[in-house]
């Protein structure tokens, strides 16, 4: 598995291209077999989203947070407020200012939540800038859980997140007069909503990616793992860890916020349920799992945590494990069961991650192979001068 | 000749310890200077105090002429101070490259939005950041070993790593605390000929260090603390016959 990893080269261009098209020729492969696939598919990039963010604050800057559901759900609520009837079905004024209702467009609403959803990870950041570890831990998995149940109680005294009942007839994603949420017939093939999502979707991830990626290698970035490997190192280096803890715990939640909106739109409804402390347990999970700090691991792990649970539900209903086991295993008990043993497996042989960042720099590669080349010239050059020689 | 670090009545207390009474010292631009000590004299005190990881309950403190206040370690390190640590403190997990990268971090200036949308001014800084980095990597000697992660590198290779980081920060005073410690002979050549070559290159130099030849062979100006105070102040060939630093370091006999 290293080897093959190690062998795939992200860094050029063909392999970039391949995969590429690869991913998106994915949904059209998928729908026949059901749309249920490219909907775990499109779930999956919500997820591969989520992760790339947090990795920003625990794969970059070290600061393990377990409350980033958090983020994923202000953004989720902001666009189901903005896009849903309740605001003006509960408020009379609001109603008044918008008769035909708010609908707010997504593209409108999603740099608000960019903005909403850094700003409470700053929140969550100021309090805790002098935490570290275990400690940091509790105090951002305590964070999470008050924003869940804050939308869980506030439905009185005003009806502001309609409680557990959650919030529903939230809006599509209306892209260019096109609305993703009904399937488009272009003559030659019919793609389904849930393939129109996926395609939004992998865009933003590859915008995520992009800019997760240029972070990891600047000035910024490099300040944020000088934090992560010694605190007191970098700060005898000038680096103002206050001020940078800051920035990665907001730049991480943008992501959590423009997640959110997404799933908002994408789902129709929403519940506070969607936002437990397990979701976030699961996106730490892939972080981990996949290779702290290292992108095509965190995405790996995204991957295959999202899909997996899925895969198995499938497996086990093609089986028919309840009626094989007498009712005692189902699907849902299998797939925690064999989540946790993949999780302390991969976590015994390969604690750094499945595909955790390679041991040398780049630049070392790039030499070494232009030592192999120069060294083949040479040989090349020797052989042709036997030759003559032996001529 | 100008003053780089002026301390006057530096004093720390932990508790019922007194770790630093009333030191004072003067480093001038281009010194060597040392500051020796039997176990537990205050050194790395006075380290900490200077470089504002401790706050100093009491003393006056200038750096280049402009008085500062060690209260913020990484505002000390913007006026100017850069330091190494006793038990070596690198990022072990980034490559050598970018320790000394991350060394130039408060002179450079690239935004998030810079580093985001890649402009041209941003490539132009990161450019030169990796030159210089490049630079005083064979300027320790460790050129070679850019790319290898820093918990890679041996001993003696980590310590002249933290010093070229040390160095990225352009500081008008680079404060070894013992960067001896632990080497064999052969390091300890080396190390000396870089100090010996920093100096030369104008920087100046505060060491603390353990080794008494070495620091007697290297440094300019010497000042020996015992039990907090300072007890000699001068050239190595004076303090050296000092009767007071020769009873702190051999004891008195009496007892």
């Amino acid at each position: 598995m290293n080897k093959l990893l190690s062998n795939v080269n992200f860094q050029s261009r063909q392999s970039k291209i391949v995969l590429g098209i690869l991913l998106c020729l994915l949904p059209l492969l998928l729908q026949p077999i059901g749309n249920f696939w490219v909907r775990t598919a499109d779930t999956a990039l919500l997820y591969v989203l989520l992760a790339v963010g947090l990795n920003i604050v625990v794969g970059y800057a070290g600061l393990l947070d377990l409350g980033y559901v958090a983020f994923f759900a202000v953004g989720a609520y902001l666009f189901a407020l903005m896009g849903s009837p309740h605001l003006t079905e509960t408020f009379s004024w609001i109603a008044m200012l918008f008769p035909a209702g708010m609908h707010l467009s997504i593209w409108l609403v999603l740099p608000l939540a960019i903005l909403v959803a850094g700003l409470f990870g700053v929140l969550l950041g100021a309090p805790t800038l002098k935490l570290r570890g275990d400690y940091l831990a509790i105090v951002t998995l305590g964070f999470g859980e008050i924003i869940r149940v804050f939308l869980n109680g506030l439905d009185h005294p005003v009806n502001l997140t309609n409680g557990p009942k959650g919030l529903d007839n939230i809006d599509s994603v209306k892209f260019l007069g096109l609305d993703l949420g009904k399937k488009l017939d272009l003559g030659f093939i019919e793609l389904s909503s849930v393939t129109l999502y996926y395609y939004l979707f992998l865009a933003l991830v590859v915008v995520a990616i992009i800019v997760s990626h240029r972070l990891a290698d600047s000035r910024v970035g490099r300040a944020w793992m000088a934090i992560r490997e010694d605190e007191i190192a970098a700060k005898a280096m000038g680096i103002n860890t206050r001020n940078l803890k800051l920035l990665a715990f907001g730049l991480g939640a943008t992501f959590g916020g423009v997640s959110g909106a997404m799933f908002a739109a994408f789902q129709g409804s929403i519940t506070p349920e969607s936002f437990s402390l397990m979701e976030s347990v699961m996106i730490v999970a892939m972080v981990v799992l996949g290779g702290l700090g290292h992108l095509p691991g965190v995405v790996l792990g995204a991957v295959l945590l999202a899909v997996l649970p899925e895969g198995l539900r499938w497996f086990s209903s093609l089986l028919d494990l309840q009626a094989l086991t007498d009712g005692r295993l189902d699907a849902s008990i299998l797939r925690q069961l064999l989540i946790a043993l993949a999780m302390i497996g991969i976590m015994l042989v390969k604690p750094k991650g499945l595909w955790p960042s390679p041991e040398r720099g780049r630049t070392l590669l790039v030499k070494a192979k232009a030592k192999a080349k120069a060294k083949a010239k040479v040989e090349a050059a020797d052989a042709v001068k036997a030759k003559e020689v032996a001529a | 000749m100008s003053i780089v670090l002026k301390v006057h009545n530096a004093s720390k207390r932990f508790g019922g310890l007194q770790a630093l009474n009333d030191v004072g010292l003067e480093i001038a631009k281009g010194e060597v200077y040392g500051l020796i000590g039997p176990n537990g004299a205050g050194k790395t005190t006075f380290f900490n105090v200077i470089t504002g990881l401790y706050e100093p309950d009491s003393g006056t403190f200038e750096l280049g002429g402009k008085p500062y206040s060690p209260n913020a370690v990484h505002r000390v390190a913007k006026a100017g101070i850069a330091r190494t640590f006793q038990n070596i403190r690198l990022f072990a997990e980034m490559t050598a490259l970018e320790n000394v990268m991350v060394g130039q971090h408060i002179r450079t200036s690239s935004s998030v939005w810079g580093a985001i949308l890649r402009t041209a001014s941003f490539k132009r800084e990161e450019a030169a950041i990796a030159a210089r980095a490049h630079e005083l990597l064979d300027y320790v000697g460790i050129g070679d070993l850019a790319d290898a992660r820093a918990r890679t590198l041996s001993y003696g290779d980590q310590r002249r790593l933290e010093i070229a980081r040390a160095l990225a920060t352009q500081p008008h005073l680079i404060a070894l605390d013992e960067p001896a410690a632990g080497m064999n002979a052969t390091e300890k050549v080396v190390l000396r000929e870089l100090i010996d070559r920093i100096r030369n290159d104008g920087k100046t130099v505060l060491l603390i260090e353990h080794d008494v030849k070495l620091v007697m062979g290297l440094c300019d100006k010497v000042t020996v603390l015992d039990y907090g105070k300072v007890i000699a102040q001068g050239t190595p060939a004076v303090v050296q016959k000092d009767s007071k630093v020769i009873e702190a370091y051999l004891g008195t006999g009496g007892h």
